[in-house]
């Protein structure tokens, strides 16, 4: 086929630096996003994502400095999301370096957003998040719910018809949580994700739930996955990113 | 000085950033058709929309001078900048591009088949195999992947412009060029090591295209 199956090391930032703990043995300060950056775009990271996790208007400010200043040292594709609000913020992000925008809560309330964004700048560079959590069905022939603000709110739409309908609607790929698994270190949701990458036929990064190497397997061979997201087993230096693809490639996995 | 073209698409500054990195001295990010004439080299970037781009180049009065400068000077299309140097786009129901070179930018479902095991975009790292020599692959090993992201992809008339091939679903031309110049469908910009020496070969590069 060709193409690699993708690493994507995931940062949390706000007011300008990384939180949530980010612990390579070796770097002075843990909290400096241009430095981590650095650090993973040398070690074969495929992508980077930031994650702004900030509220006020002020701190999103300091996230375009922040990224202006990864994009002069990181030369891999950098994906920013949280708190992507309009076609002017999409543009915003985009000018200061970032080369895909995440949209989030603001595509369910105005999905025409991910359709405006799409024909302006172009499908590549709009990702679309999914948040989605096991909501009714069955074990067999389960279903999933979209929630917004962190798992905590229900939206009554079906995630896989949802992430469908942004897959039309313009988005170039999708970034699908389960907010079931996120934070749990037990692996991927794969029923969402291979419901999903067989039926939206856009790139799919699978996220939420890694806690070792065979779940990255298990997410691109079980779950279908184009790309996997993960973030704890990398910041704490348990694995490097190398160690993650030579074990893929074991697996029988095309990797960079 | 380097100019790279800008028509209000894309995201230049990568580019910009990624040539200043490799040693570039002088970089203008620049619309002025003065500007580009007087650059020793031109880099034309771009994604997005091949109709919204085109338009962009006509409403910018860019046409003619891209003409100029792609005769005489080392010359870097870069994805949308590949594709607008052929001579038309299947996308938006079909759109005359530039012309320099002979060909049709077509949709993926047309290599593909419409198989759905295909995801469109093709994004993400791909093997680039290279189908000649050229100096702006020196000190590039042969296979190295570079960061594609794209859903049109260049079918030339003239196979003898094809530089590197890739693969997905099928063989397509990733790089072409002729005399002094040269176009990438996947991203030097993002694509790491690999892709900071091709600039780096670009801005050493005497437009000559062979050693």
């Amino acid at each position: 086929m060709g193409v690699a199956r993708r690493i994507i090391p995931c940062l949390d930032i706000n007011a300008g630096r990384v939180v949530k703990g980010v612990q390579f043995v070796d770097i002075r300060d843990a909290g400096d996003p241009v430095e981590i950056a650095r650090r993973y775009d040398r070690a074969g990271a495929d992508e980077l994502t930031f994650l702004d996790i900030t509220a006020s208007h002020e701190e999103r400010e300091t996230l375009v400095h922040t990224v202006e200043a990864v994009a002069s040292e990181v030369f891999i594709p950098l994906t920013v999301g949280g708190g992507i609000r309009s076609v002017a913020d999409v543009r915003r992000m985009l000018n200061a370096g970032a080369d895909k925008v995440s949209i989030n809560t603001a595509a369910i309330h105005e999905p025409s957003l991910v359709s405006d964004a799409a024909a302006r700048f172009g499908s590549q560079c709009i990702v679309v998040a999914v948040d989605a959590k096991r909501s009714g069905g069955t074990e067999s022939d389960p279903r999933w719910e979209v929630f917004t603000h962190g798992g905590r709110q229900p939206t009554g739409l079906d995630a896989v018809e949802w992430a469908r309908r942004m897959a039309d609607a313009g988005a170039g790929e999708l970034l699908v949580t389960s907010m079931d698994r996120d934070g749990t270190r037990i692996g991927f949701d794969n029923a969402l994700n291979r419901t999903i990458s067989e039926q939206a036929g856009v790139p799919l990064i699978a996220s939420g739930g890694v806690g070792n190497l065979q779940h990255l397997v298990d997410g691109v061979i079980d779950g279908q996955a184009d790309a996997v997201l993960a973030a704890s087993i990398f910041h704490f230096g348990e694995h490097t990113i190398a160690e993650a693809k030579a074990y893929m490639a074991d697996a029988g996995i095309e990797v960079r | 000085m380097i100019a790279i073209i800008d028509y209000g698409m894309g995201n230049l500054r990568s580019v910009e950033r990624a040539l200043t990195h490799v040693g570039a001295t002088s970089v203008q990010v620049t619309d002025d058709p003065a500007v580009i004439d007087a650059a020793d080299r031109v880099v034309f970037p771009g994604q997005g929309a091949v109709r919204d781009c085109m338009s962009a180049l006509h409403r910018y009065e860019l046409v003619d001078v891209l003409g100029r400068v792609m005769q005489d000077r080392p010359f870097l299309g870069i994805c949308m900048g590949m594709q607008a140097l052929m001579t038309r786009s299947e996308e938006n129901d079909g759109v005359e591009a530039l012309g320099y070179f002979a060909g049709t930018v077509r949709h993926f479902r047309t290599l593909t088949g419409g198989s759905p095991r295909l995801k469109i975009p093709h994004m993400g790292w791909n093997r680039l195999s290279q189908t000649r020599a050229h100096p702006l692959f020196a000190g590039i090993d042969p296979g190295t992947r570079f960061y594609f992201v794209h859903s049109y992809y260049v079918e030339p008339a003239d196979n003898a412009i094809v530089q590197g091939e890739s693969d997905y679903g099928a063989a397509f031309a990733a790089a072409i060029g002729a005399a002094n110049v040269f176009a990438t469908q996947f991203h030097p910009e993002k694509s790491q090591a690999p892709g900071l020496r091709l600039l780096k070969n670009f801005i050493a590069w005497d437009g000559e295209p062979c050693n």
